[in-house]
């Protein structure tokens, strides 16, 4: 071996451990293999997510053909479509376009209290005092989801800030008639609509906030100077230019609030007039009922949803806003 | 500037010329950048302020005396809850349990989101976006459906609800976040410099060991805190994947129709809050210099 | 005796672009070998191929005389300055130059020293401590070229090193490199794209065009005599004239090539060729003018030394009509290929 012309230059006597030659024979093996390198290292996340996560949501959606019989209160892998017919039933579609127009009313809502920050954030801000901002957003966000929803119970009860507010403020009659409105009142805020709105809202609206910001940071600040050179008013050029290239920012965070109002089954538990909404729904399908495949199809909904919408998001270009 | 010319000068193109002037000027900072418009202002600290006011009462409430804390204005300064939680061995078991779940999760999402990140950070090949969606998936998905689905697999694996089928849960979740960091680190590794390692002796093995590493360092670390803060906050998925274990969050929940507790309640809520916020805080910091310049929205 | 590096056939595809197309070339011990082209010919990838960088779709790389076509960069004697230095930013300057050194198993003490040693000889003796975030980008340049030179590799290979330096600074290094070179009788082999950097420090330079090499030659002959349309329009300036144009103007059936300072202003004399024509453009370069002038429907680029002063005032300008001369002997014959 020694004696030959050597690529490498050297005699093959080098400081270099067992081990580390070991580590080196492995690392030429996979030189001259990228793509079995690339398979390797794969295999074990691929595994587990195909297998382990995937596998489970294809269970759930083939489960929902399941039949459930009422009075052995058994699941039989019979076929049958009975529980997407039964979603059809009125009472079902009821708890379906409840769960909706929350949805959106709280999309609407993120978006009323989230743009103007977002604009501010992502406009005139700069350096420490943009960190600071987006701490300010992010932290709340982060903020354990049930410690939110905990604390809004207090802050909604009767001996709670909002009431002591309205009390103090004279803007107790304002409360009192907002409560008598139909869909949005109920006896009290925390039995009302209202109640359970701002709740959701402020759950939410961090997931609103930073794909905006992060949209209208993306548009160049010479397109604005552009605009004003080419004659264009402040506002002029916001609606005609800022506000077109950060709707799919706008867009991202409804994707974020839509989605997350269709699946969730505490908030409604908590807050708000009684009425079942769709996660509320599969929780008490698939739990005390056990009829996992009424449960599995009533998730069929929001998926179905989140899919046609996330497609309508992509073509509007959210997707490159996240 | 008021043009001062003789009678025959045109005259000045509005009234205040000079008004106009000053309301420019204060219409930017010293600095030369612009000011926003005070409704701006004004609707933007609103949404902060609605933002921030009730973990602030949240805080407040854990150091009221009242025992019926709902009441406000807060009654007065007290520490004694802080001890009374301390006290309780529920309170302990579920800090306990917590913490460890978080702990195995942010361990396991580690590995397998680095792993995929060195995979699939630079390369393009079939299928990769399909293999993105289904890490994103977990937490892009609803609470409910994905816990009812690992709830359904381990049911149909025999497998009972343990301690690890919440961490496995977890893990799946978690994933995605590690993923994001260390491909957004790996993209900024010039592919030159493993090269050069290469070309100065280190074999691919190596030169992972003694030049990505290092620089992956902080992104792992931020990985990790987010992970951890994740998976201590995570309640819809544990429910589904919990027997009768109880993090803090599903104690949480199952207080919240007992009035009685609730000063106890009020203090173990801050300390969740603390415990998923300062993971989140110390894993911002040490990304906050490396983000691009165009920002970026995760 | 065998060659520092031979390439024998190779040819790298991606898919179906060609970017390496079965080229061959033997290059000399000590020799300083420049890799010319345009973006896109494949001398970047030929590098990288020499380098262990990428493996041949076919064909055989041979290091000093063994096989080397599937060896790994880091068995290969062979190192590489980078075009954007590729800088370790967690290690100090000195831990950068010496890492090299400590791949190969060298003892502390001993790779410090040689690392030390390696700064001085390209003038940035003390700054071991910096990191790379601290430097100018010369100053990184030298400390990749110190990093790459201490493992006293046969062949050095370098990727366009200069490109990211202003002028002075460019030219300042390239003298420094010859020099270097010289003085240490490495092999070099340097990729770039600036004619005028290849023609001035290399001992033999190939011209790439398409993934393929054209002509490999010595500076000198490179110009004066190029091979094809391409190599005599991408090494200096050229006057091509091919098909009819030919024809008309230079009298011949090839494709011919006359450098601009081989044509005269002025009425042709015994034994020359000319044309007329109008000044379309006149350029000052300091030492010499540029005319544009077009000439019985050839654009055609003539250059003249300027004499200074009043000499200069009878020049022709801008739309002028003028007459040009050259001889016979100053028009090179070419093959092939369509102008750059």
């Amino acid at each position: 071996m020694t004696g030959e012309p050597r690529a490498d230059g050297r005699d093959g006597r080098d400081g270099r451990g067992g081990l580390r030659r070991a580590g080196d024979a492995v690392s030429t093996f996979f030189y001259r293999r990228q793509r079995l390198y690339l398979w390797l290292l794969l295999v074990p996340p691929l595994l587990w997510f195909g297998v382990v996560f995937l596998g489970a949501l294809i269970a759930l959606v083939w489960q929902s053909t399941y039949t459930f019989n009422d009075f052995t209160m058994q699941v039989t892998p019979d076929l049958t479509v009975a529980n997407y017919k039964a979603l059809l039933a009125s009472v079902n579609l009821d708890i379906v376009i409840r769960t909706v127009a929350m949805a959106i009313a709280v999309t609407i809502a993120c978006v009323i209290l989230g743009f103007p920050l977002a604009y501010y954030m992502a406009r005139y801000t700069r350096g420490t005092a943009r960190g600071l901002f987006y701490l300010g957003v992010m932290l709340p966000m982060w903020a354990s989801y049930i410690v939110k929803a905990y604390a809004w119970t207090m802050i909604l009860s009767q001996g709670g800030i909002i009431y002591w507010v309205a009390d103090h403020t004279g803007l107790r009659p304002v409360l009192d008639w907002l409560l008598t409105l139909p869909y949005v009142g109920g006896s009290s805020l925390t039995t009302s609509n209202l109640g359970r709105l701002m709740v959701f809202t402020y759950a939410w609206l961090p997931f609103m906030i930073l794909p905006i910001q992060a949209a209208i940071e993306r548009v160049p600040p010479k397109l604005l100077e552009a605009s004003a050179d080419l004659g264009a008013r402040p506002l002029q050029t916001f609606r005609t230019v800022l506000l077109p290239l950060a709707f799919p920012g706008v867009v991202a965070g409804s994707i974020f609030t839509f989605s997350l109002t269709l699946g969730d089954y505490i908030i409604p538990q908590l807050v708000g007039p009684p009425g079942l909404y769709i996660g509320t729904m599969v929780n008490l399908q698939q739990g005390s009922v056990g009829n996992l495949p009424m449960a599995a199809a009533f998730t069929a909904v929001p998926i179905l949803i989140i899919a046609v919408y996330l497609a309508i998001a992509r073509r509007l270009g959210a997707f490159d806003a996240l | 500037m008021r043009s001062e010319g003789p009678a025959n000068a045109a005259p000045p193109a509005s009234p205040a010329p000079g008004k106009r002037a000053a309301r420019r000027r204060r219409a930017h900072r010293p600095d030369g950048s612009p000011r926003a418009p005070w409704p701006l202002r004004i609707a933007a600290w609103c949404g902060l302020l609605f933002l921030h006011v009730p973990i602030v009462l949240l805080v407040m409430y854990a150091f009221n005396t009242e025992e019926s804390a709902f009441s406000f204005p807060p009654k007065g300064f007290t520490l004694r809850w802080f001890a009374a939680a301390a006290a309780r061995d529920d309170v302990v078991a579920a800090i306990k349990l917590s913490v460890k779940v978080a702990l195995a999760a942010t361990a396991g999402a580690l590995v397998l989101g680095t792993l995929a990140a060195l995979a699939m950070a630079r390369r393009t090949f079939f299928g990769k976006d399909l293999i993105t969606l289904t890490f994103i998936l977990p937490i892009a998905l609803p609470g409910i459906i994905t816990g009812i689905a690992l709830a359904s697999v381990f049911r149909l694996a025999h497998v009972t609800p343990s301690f690890w089928t919440i961490a496995i849960g977890h893990t799946t979740f978690c994933v995605v976040v590690i993923y994001n960091n260390v491909v957004a680190r790996l993209r900024r590794l010039p592919p030159s410099m493993i090269e050069a390692a290469m070309d100065l002796g280190a074999s691919g093995l190596t030169a992972f060991r003694t030049v990505v590493l290092p620089q992956l360092a902080t992104a792992l670390l931020a990985g990790g805190l987010l992970a951890f803060g994740l998976s201590f906050d995570e309640l819809i998925v544990t429910t589904f994947t919990a027997g009768s274990e109880q993090t803090l969050p599903i104690w949480l929940l199952n207080q919240l129709g007992r009035p009685r507790a609730v000063p106890v309640t009020n203090v173990v809520a801050m300390v969740v809050m603390l415990m998923t916020a300062l993971p989140i805080l110390a894993a911002w910091w040490l990304t906050r210099g490396t983000e691009d310049a165009s920002g970026s929205g995760k | 005796m065998s060659h520092a590096v031979e390439l024998r056939d190779v040819s790298r595809h991606f898919g179906d672009v060609r970017a390496v197309d079965r080229v061959s070339l033997a290059i000399e011990d000590g020799e300083f070998f420049s890799m010319l082209g345009p973006s896109g010919s494949g001398k970047t990838t030929c590098l990288r191929l020499i380098g262990g960088f990428e493996l041949p779709t076919s064909g055989e790389i041979l290091l000093h005389g063994a096989a080397a076509t599937d060896l790994p960069p880091y068995e290969r004697d062979v190192n590489t300055v980078f075009q954007d230095y590729a800088l370790f930013p967690h290690l100090s300057v000195l831990d950068n130059v010496a890492y090299g050194l400590r791949m190969k198993g060298v003892g502390r003490a001993e790779r410090r020293q040689k690392a030390e040693a390696a700064l001085e000889q390209v003038a940035l003796g003390g700054f071991g401590g910096r990191h790379p975030g601290q430097l100018s980008g010369g100053q990184r340049q030298r400390v990749a070229l110190a990093r790459a030179l201490v493992n006293r590799p046969r062949v050095l290979l370098l990727d366009e090193p200069l490109g990211a330096l202003d002028l002075k600074l460019r030219e300042q290094m390239q003298v420094e490199l010859k020099g270097l070179q010289r003085k240490l009788g490495i092999t070099f082999i340097y990729v770039t794209h600036d004619q005028g950097e290849a023609l001035s420090m290399s001992d033999r330079v190939a011209v790439f065009n398409q993934g393929r090499v054209e002509q490999v030659d010595r500076p000198r002959d490179l110009y004066a005599r190029p091979r094809t349309t391409f190599v005599a329009g991408f090494v200096g300036t050229a006057n091509v004239l091919s098909g009819e144009a030919a024809k008309r103007i230079a009298r011949t059936e090839r494709a011919v090539s006359i450098r601009p300072e081989h044509i005269r202003l002025g009425a042709p004399g015994p034994g020359q060729l000319g044309v007329s024509g109008r000044v379309i453009d006149v350029q000052f370069h300091g030492p010499t003018s540029r005319y544009e002038i077009d000439a019985d429907g050839a654009r055609l680029a003539v250059m003249t030394a300027n004499q200074g002063g009043d000499a200069d005032a009878g020049r022709p300008a801008p739309g002028d009509a003028v007459e040009l001369a050259w001889s016979p002997e100053a028009m090179i014959e070419l093959e092939g290929t369509a102008p750059p």
